[in-house]
Formats: C-alpha cells, structure tokens, sequence
C-alpha cells in the first residue's frame, strides 16, 4: 500500500516489518515520532526511558536476550548514550539492535550542530543515512539484517529533513522469526578487560568485513550521466544535488556512510576532472578522500555550518542563483516565544521580580531566556542547571541567595536527579527550581517518569518529586502555583534566604494538554487601560498595543488571569460568560 | 518540473494539518510528494513554514529563494517576511489576520502599516481574504488552515471532490462538519 510518510514514521514502519520487539527511547527533536510510530504497533513493547543511557542499554538488553530492539535519540541524545554504545560495539549483538540518531544541522530545535557521524567512526559502529522516507523504511529493515550479519549495533542516521519531511512509501507485511536463544557467552558479554582485548580485535576485523561488504553494497550506487564533474554524496544533501544539478553531473550515493568503501571511490573519482563531495556539517567523506589520496572539493567551496539546500549547491558549483524579490518593508522577526497562559510565564516573571542569576536547561522554558523576560544566564545540556548551579555557588560563597536553577520534570529525570544529589551530599545549599508541567513538552507532549502514564497510554507509577527531592538528602521541599505571582515570589525568597538546599516545585499542567480546560478569553476595558503597559512586562504574546491601549486577542488568550495580576488599574476582566 | 508550494505563518495556527490535507489530496491524484514540516523550537509561536512539492519526481523537501509557484500565508506579516521564495509569476494567498510578534510586543519593533500593498507593488499576484472572520463563520477560529485550503483549492487543477476526500482523510470525525463548512467557505470565495 502506498502512504504519504513521515521519514520517522517510515523508520518505524521498517522496525515493525522487520520485527522488531523492543523499543526503548528519550525524547528530542526531530527523532521523537520514531517511538510515537512504533507504540501504536502492538507487536513492540515500546517505552520512554528516564535518558538516552537507559534507553541504549534497554535496547541492548533485549538484543542480547534474543529480540530485535531499537533506540532512537537526537543527536546530542547520543553522547548521553555513548558510554553503553562504545562497549555494545564490542559486545556485539544477539538478535538485531539498531540505534537511530538524528541530527540537526541548522539547529531548528537543538543546542548545537554535532555530527553523529563521528560517534559511529569512534565507537567502530556503522552507520547508514537514507535519503527520503522509502530510503528510512528499506535501511531500517537492512540494518537489521546486517546487525546480526556482522554481529555489531547498527546506527541510522538522520537529519531533520529526513526527519520531518514525508514522502511516499511502499509498506509491507510483519516478518518475525520470533525470540532467538539466549545463551549465556561471558566471553562475548562480560567486558573484563581480558574479554575486552579479545573482542577489539575482533571489532577491527568486523570494520574491515563491513568495508568489503560496502565496496558492493546495493545501497552504495552509482549514477552515470556521463559529463566532466562526479559528485560524492549522502542522505539529504543528494536531494539537494539531484534537484540542482540534475543529469548534468554524475552520482556516488553514498547509503552507507561508514566506513566507507575506499576502491568504489577511488574508481568513480578517476573517471570525472572534478569531484565534489556535497556533505553537511563536518568534512567526513572528504577527509577520508584525502585519507586515500583522492583529490576532491568540498569545504574549500561548502559551508561547514548550516542546514545545506539545492539553492546552496546552484551557487556553489553552477555559480547561479535564482531572481527574487522583497517588499520595502522593515520585517520585525518572529522568533518563538513561550505560548499564552505558559506556567513558565509567570515563573519566569518572578524570577525576574527576584532579580536572581538563572542557571537554564533544556526545554520549552530555555525560552524564558528570550525578550522580554530575558531570564536565563546560562544553558548547556540536559539536566546542567542543577549541577552548574551548584559548581556557580561553590565557585562564589554568597551566591545561592541571588541564584536558582530551573528545569524542567522530565529534564529534571533525565539528568537533574544526579546534580541534586551532588549539591546535598557535598553540602551545597542552592535553590533549585522544577517546572513541573506533567509533561514533556518541546517535544510535543511526551509522556515521563513523573506523569503516570506509559508511552501507549497506560497507567503506571509516578515518581513523587517531592519524596525523592527528600530521599537525596534536600529537606526543604516546597510546592507552589505559578499562576499566583505574588505567592510564588514569596516562596522562592524564603527558600534563597535560607542556608541550606531547597527544591521548590513549580506546579502547573501544560496549556497545550487536552485535559487543561481553558477558561474563556479576558478582554481590557479601554476605559480603565490607562496604556502603562504593565500588563505587557510578561511577554504574553495574546497581549498588543494599539492606539495607546493594550488588547487582547481572543484567539490565543486562555484565560490564564496572569495579567490580571499584574494591572494596578483593574482594567483587565473576565468575559460575561465567565463571571456568570 | 515540480510544482512548489510554501504554507507560512505563526506556529500554533495549524499550517501542519493543512500541509497534510495538501499532501494527501495530491497522492491521491497520483503525483510524487514531499511535505516537508519544522516540528520542536521553531513551532512555539515563531514564524514556521512547510513545504509542499510534487510532480513526475521530488528530489529536495525544500524551496529556496526564487523556486515557489505558491505561498498559503496565514497571517500578513509571514506573507512578507517569505516573499523571496516567490517564483517571477508565482502567486500569494494571503489571509489579512495580523498577530503581533515579540518584538512588537516588547515594543522593539512596528508591526509595519500596508503589508499587503507592499507585496502588490512587487508585482506579485495577491489575492488576501479575510480568513479569520470565515474561519468563525464556520464554527471556530482554529477552522483558519482549512478555509485557506479552500481559497487555494480554487486556483489549483485538482478536482473539488479530491479535496474533500482528503479532508475526510485527515480531520477527525468530530470536527468534519465543521470543517467542511470552512472549506466550502474558502472555497467559493472568490
């Protein structure tokens, strides 16, 4: 059957067909439909693990008892996974385990543009890249054959176009040839440092394996026009060279990225004057060309940074560009900002009332760091608030009055816990804040450890922040609303005021969720709006200003009653219906 | 060739669904598609676009500067904002809505006066309608992404009934009433 699909959605289609049983994930842009796809196949235990670490050695786990697993993460997902994946490429596998990574280059959504590739050549993984959503389903399928071929994890790698672009694929039927043996092997699975001598040795000559397999792979493939120029290519960067360049120059596509099969370039180099290896982010396939002596172009004419396009490789190696136009317009940017009746608003406000040095995270609220709340000093990765906090106070005696930390619940899980406990154990007193909106949410609404609920929708244990914040060692715990502002103020100052740890839980249910019932949108009475515009301070974006008087757009306004809060003029009011 | 179209405007006003009823009515017509969608970061409230390209064979997700036959324009300001990637004869549809972006809120910035005549007087083809008045005409203001459909659908080669195919494919049951209604009025606005 033909569908429109999601590159994600066709990687779970191709986990499905290949009959995959365990699936172990955490969250991250653009990666996390893969296990949203896979939960809705009732043949997958599918779960949402507390971070990428767990989730790897989940996957691993049931690759070594016999199932065909999967992990899927973003790119920085993967260092958190590293540790587990480094040694699983020795260890090998059981029945098949493939680890989706997906990258980001121009960092819709991420905190930087790392290039997986990398990981794959240091953990002596290979890696594959397909170039649209049919590519996604037919190498995840491949992947799993050639992880019990060559007895190795297999990574796929994707970047956000491949991600979040759908295209048309042709599914097919569920093959499972069920659970294999599990036999006990310590030789193959207990990496003593013995064992672990043994199992490198055999982990360079598997890479070798793999390479020869690669110089014939199907995957690998050359397209012949004839003509003077060769280009080298991968994943999304050969749509983008097909659609610029067209029949005019000939194809290596490349589907498996590495290792790389070295006489199938050297063969396909020789045969044009000039060859360009077209690559995003960091010059892998090229410096392998150098490697093997082959002269090629790539950053001396691409950008290292950025997302690339067709519009890209036009000019690059055709020198044209395409006549546009603009209006004479001065175009005010829009950059994404924290939505109406966002718990992080008016936590975010308070802080800046506190006038507190912000240590951020990762998630929605790193966009409290934005104008004109303009509330977060520093952000790295997941779960750094708590620990860089800490490492802040230690640094600067005095310091944990006028500072906080903020993070997020599922953040808070993923890798927040460990830095709490460092700052009660090694007798910090910091202030740390969880913004506990019961979910996971710049994600789109994924279920976590502290929610209740499993990924497909079940009911389960919670984790009780407020017991665990007391079972790590932190006895001040406290819990309060932060749609009341002044309350929430109150809080926190007495929390900074005192010499010793405190978790105070900021808690409120995400706007976005279906079961937040809105109340009916405010409106501000011209009469009373005096135009003082500190109603705007918080950065509502439901709230402008027009012919001197703020207003609200009923469209987005949720009836919050923030803003009510914060108008000395009482101008501001409910709507008839929600009075009565 | 393909032909590409660009759906512009606030994250949170529903480009996405109205991407995937495009592309939905354009499989089932049999072309080759790609729907290209910003999930994460970008959609809390910042200016998003997806892009919409078939034909005989769609390599790129993408349009670039200069390479768009179409652009859907939710809101006045992204129809701006996006103009480049209009072809020479390319045309907008534009829905008149104005929302005001953080820079304007914080004062930073202006909302700039006379958007659309702007993009007039590039010699682009505009054709601006008031979405957002039909959008609760129909029932809601969330109806905003379908009643475009409907304006695009009128100037496009698709059979009306392909449409309406789509849109049962992709709405849910409960809002498919309501959501037709948007289309029709979208549709036959002229």
């Amino acid at each position: 059957m033909k569908k429109l699909m999601l590159g994600n959605e066709a990687v779970a289609r191709g986990m499905y067909e290949a009959g995959c049983r365990v699936v172990s994930s955490y969250p991250g842009t653009p990666s996390t439909e893969i296990t949203e796809y896979a939960a809705t196949y009732d043949e997958i235990f599918c779960e949402w693990a507390p971070n990428e670490k767990v989730a790897a050695e989940v996957a691993c786990g049931a690759s070594m008892a016999g199932a065909r697993s999967m992990c899927g993460m973003k790119h920085v997902g993967l260092n958190v996974a590293a540790d587990p994946v480094y040694t699983a490429s020795y260890t090998g596998v059981n029945a098949g385990m493939l680890l989706v990574v997906a990258d980001d280059p121009g960092m819709h959504s991420s905190q930087n543009e790392q290039d997986s590739r990398h990981h794959a050549m240091a953990s002596k993984t290979m890696m594959l890249e397909p170039s649209d959503s049919a590519e996604c389903l037919a190498f995840t399928k491949l992947a799993y054959a050639l992880s019990e071929r060559f007895d190795t994890p297999v990574m796929l790698r994707l970047t956000t176009r491949i991600a979040h672009s759908r295209s048309i694929v042709e599914t097919g039927d569920r093959a499972d040839d069920g659970l294999k043996d599990y036999i006990k092997n310590p030789g193959k699975n207990v990496m003593l440092p013995a064992m672990a001598r043994e199992r490198h040795v055999f982990v360079e000559q598997r890479m070798r394996d793999i390479a020869a397999w690669a110089e014939t792979a199907e995957i690998n493939r050359v397209e012949d026009h004839g003509g003077k120029i060769g280009v080298i290519t991968a994943g999304d960067c050969y749509c983008y060279a097909r659609e610029a360049l067209g029949d005019r120059v000939s194809y290596l596509k490349l589907g498996c990225v590495y290792p790389l099969p070295e006489k199938l370039i050297r063969d396909f180099a020789s045969r044009y004057d000039t060859v360009y290896v077209i690559e995003e982010l960091d010059d892998v396939i090229e410096t392998f060309c150098r490697k093997i002596g082959v002269s090629v172009h790539g950053k001396d004419v691409f950008p290292l940074c950025g997302e690339f396009s067709q519009a890209i490789v036009r000019e690059k190696i055709l020198g044209e560009q395409l006549p546009s136009r603009q209006t004479d317009l001065d175009i005010p940017g829009r950059p994404p900002a924290l939505c109406a009746g966002c718990p992080h608003r008016s936590l975010f406000y308070a802080l800046k009332k506190l006038g507190v040095m912000v240590s951020g995270d990762i998630g929605c609220y790193t966009l409290g760091a934005t104008a004109p709340l303009s509330m977060m000093d520093t952000c790295v990765c997941m779960g750094a608030s708590v620990s860089m906090l800490h490492g802040h106070n230690k640094a600067r005696p005095g310091s944990h009055q006028k500072s906080v930390a903020v993070i997020g619940d599922s953040t808070f899980i993923h890798s927040g816990i460990t830095g709490l406990i460092d700052i009660a154990y090694n007798q910090g007193n910091s202030t740390v804040i969880v913004l506990d909106n019961s979910i996971t949410g710049m994600t789109g609404h994924q279920q976590n450890p502290t929610t209740g609920y499993t990924i497909k929708g079940d009911p389960t244990s919670a984790v009780n922040l407020e017991a665990l914040a007391h079972a790590c060692g932190i006895r001040r715990v406290k819990v309060v609303d932060p749609y009341h502002v002044d309350e929430t103020i109150a809080a926190i100052r007495e929390e900074l005021e005192h010499d010793e740890p405190s978790l105070v839980i900021s808690r409120r249910p995400c706007v976005l969720l279906k079961k937040v019932k809105h109340n009916p949108p405010y409106h501000i009475d011209p009469e009373k709006c005096i135009g003082c515009k500190m109603c705007m301070k918080q950065g509502c974006p439901a709230i402008s200003f027009k012919d001197k008087k703020s207003k609200i757009d009923f469209t987005q306004c949720v009836g919050c009653g923030v803003c009510i809060q914060l108008c000395k003029f009482g101008a501001i009011q409910a709507s008839e219906e929600e009075k009565a | 060739m393909t032909y590409n179209i660009m759906i512009v405007g606030v994250g949170g006003q529903g480009t996405l669904l109205a991407s995937r009823i495009l592309g939905q009515a354009l499989l089932d017509e049999g072309y080759d598609v790609k729907v290209s969608e910003v999930h994460g970061m970008s959609q809390r409230g910042g200016s998003v676009v997806t892009y919409v390209k078939y034909g005989d064979k769609v390599y790129s997700p993408t349009v670039e500067k200069g390479e768009a036959d179409l652009i859907l324009a939710f809101e006045q300001l992204e129809a701006a904002r996006w103009l480049p990637y209009l072809k020479p004869e390319g045309k907008v549809i534009v829905n008149t809505q104005q929302m005001d972006p953080m820079p304007v809120i914080t004062g930073a910035a202006e909302y700039p006066d006379h958007v659309i005549e702007s993009i007039e007087r590039t010699g682009a083809q505009v054709i601006a309608a008031d979405a957002l008045s039909l959008a609760v005409e129909a029932g809601s203001p969330k109806a905003v992404n379908v009643v475009l459909i409907g304006l695009m659908a009128r100037r496009m080669q698709l059979d009306k009934q392909v449409w309406i195919n789509a849109l049962r494919a992709t709405v849910p049951e409960k809002f498919l009433e309501m959501n037709l209604k948007a289309f029709e009025l979208g549709y036959s606005r002229a």
